[in-house]
């Protein structure tokens, strides 16, 4: 397990691996919003963390398809689901390297890109937990994702059809949570709520992932 | 004889056709006379004026859509479970149906909020709740579309259709907590307080029973013909084979 | 006859044809469909059967 996750995340890394790429996309996204919407700071501090929250939504949805595609077309695929690690196993490792490299980066670019945006340092902390919290549910959604279009050629559209509506609740939460705590309001219920989508997306999901991936390898 | 008997396509198809032409003349009668009487026998709102009369459209196409998708839920279990293709194939059936309805409820709705609410569109709740549901169902029939061997698709789109339920109804609380609404409560309920007066319940009931009958008839029609393309793609590829 | 629908015509009679039209084109594009199926599978089936 260990090797197969160094293995994904060492990928990942590599020229091509998509790993600046989605803090790239991130960045840009962060930049044009001001020039959709005027530069008036006091505005843009005010929508900063659902454009925070969007922005990472995005940045990781372009990354998805690079989950599986590369080891399903050179047969790796096929070699890890006759392995002797259950499949489940393989598909939460391949999660966890996708957080690592795409979701991680993108927590910890938030806040700088925060700046731009006019947020108060006071108001990083609100942006960096709830993204923290949110993004691995994210990865793991994503993952069913990308397990259910991996034979398909062309399937990057159709990706972010499927996953873009099974992110509604976790932005919901996530953006909410960040905007509560920034405003200094309870955040008892949209923290709770929003970890339990986490928590149980990372418990049950990789089961249906699973399952995707031997309906699709068969 | 057991239910399950149905699920042999050939048997399907000749019960299926015999019980169509009732099912759609039950609904059109159904849905004639409801929209008839709700909108040319009904007295006005005393608050919505004759806006009210967009309720014989609006709640029951809001009806279908969300049993649509239940249905559809049904049919993808009944598939993975026990491996009946007619299952599969109404499942696919029903996933237009729905998008219709849905959209029949999202434009009938705008058009009572105009002069309602004096917006066409409120990230209430319920709305929201649409506008998703109307994603999920724009994604179901992506991925069915977008793959070729059958089985596989009647396998990927089930378990799509399972965890896309599970997500759909958290939306539904998250939006709820997002938002608290404009939206008044279900016009329908046991409760019989809270129900709409009676003399707009009762075509309205005629009409949710046409549309019942039509989606019936409709699921029935597209699982035909859903049977009948596999069957020629299956003749075609035994030729070519 | 026509009732009077005041100053929500517009609201009342656009709700009834935007859903009269979509259910009609649901209605006419799934039979239309059907149909094209069948023809399609009787003529298959019926070179089959002329080949036999």
């Amino acid at each position: 397990m260990n090797a197969l996750l160094l293995r994904d995340m060492r990928l990942a890394m590599r020229a091509g691996g998509g790993f600046g790429l989605s803090l790239a996309f991130f960045l840009i996204v962060v930049v044009l919003v001001p020039f959709g919407v005027g530069p008036e700071m006091g505005l843009l501090s005010k929508i900063a963390p659902g454009i925070l929250w969007v922005g990472a939504l995005l940045a990781c949805l372009l990354s998805l398809d690079r989950i599986f595609a590369l080891d399903f077309e050179d047969g790796t695929l096929d070699l890890l689901a006759t392995a002797p690690l259950p499949l489940e196993a393989v598909v939460s490792v391949k999660s966890f390297a996708h957080w690592i490299t795409t979701g991680l980066p993108l927590v910890l670019a938030a806040p700088v890109l925060g700046v731009l945006l006019g947020l108060q340092s006071d108001a990083f902390y609100w942006i960096v937990l709830s993204l923290l919290l949110g993004t691995p549910a994210l990865s793991v959604i994503g993952t069913f994702g990308a397990a259910l279009t991996v034979g398909l050629k062309r399937g990057g559209l159709l990706l972010s059809l499927l996953v873009l509506p099974l992110y509604v609740p976790t932005l919901i939460f996530g953006a909410e949570l960040a905007r509560r705590g920034i405003v200094g309001m309870d955040v008892g219920t949209p923290m709770s709520l929003l970890l339990g989508i986490t928590f149980a997306s990372i418990a049950l999901l990789p089961f249906a992932s699973a399952a995707v991936l031997k309906i699709n390898l068969r | 004889m057991s239910l399950w008997e149905y699920a042999n396509p050939v048997k399907f198809l000749s019960f299926s056709g015999k019980i169509v032409p009732w099912f759609a003349a039950g609904a059109a009668l159904f849905i004639a006379v409801g929209l008839y009487w709700g909108y040319f026998l009904t007295p006005d709102d005393y608050k919505q004026g004759s806006t009210v009369k967009i309720i014989y459209l609006h709640v029951p196409a809001a009806l279908i859509a969300i049993n649509a998708w239940f249905m559809m839920l049904v049919a993808s279990l009944i598939w993975l479970i026990r491996r009946h293709h007619v299952s599969a194939l109404a499942a696919r059936a029903a996933a237009p149906i729905g998008i219709v309805m849905t959209l029949i409820t999202l434009i009938t709705g705008a058009l009572w909020g105009q002069p309602m609410w004096g917006t066409w569109w409120a990230w209430d709740p319920r709305l929201t709740s649409f506008l998703i549901l109307f994603l999920f169902y724009l994604g179901y029939v992506a991925l069915w579309a977008a793959i070729d061997n059958p089985d596989t698709a009647a396998d990927l789109t089930s378990v799509l259709c399972m965890v896309g339920s599970i997500f759909a109804v958290m939306s539904r609380y998250a939006v709820l907590f997002w938002n608290q609404g404009l939206h008044q409560g279900a016009s329908l309920s046991l409760d019989k307080e809270k129900n709409v007066a009676d003399v707009f319940y009762q075509p309205l009931l005629m009409s949710i029973t046409g549309f019942v009958l039509l989606f019936v008839a409709l699921v029935l029609i597209g699982t035909r013909t859903e049977i009948r393309i596999r069957r020629a793609s299956a003749l075609l590829a035994r030729e070519r084979g | 006859m026509m009732p009077d629908l005041g100053k929500y015509a517009f609201a009342v009679l656009g709700s009834y044809a935007v859903g009269l039209a979509l259910l009609a084109i649901l209605v006419i594009w799934m039979v239309l469909r059907n149909t094209a199926a069948r023809k399609r599978l009787e003529q298959i089936e019926g070179a089959r059967d002329g080949q036999n």
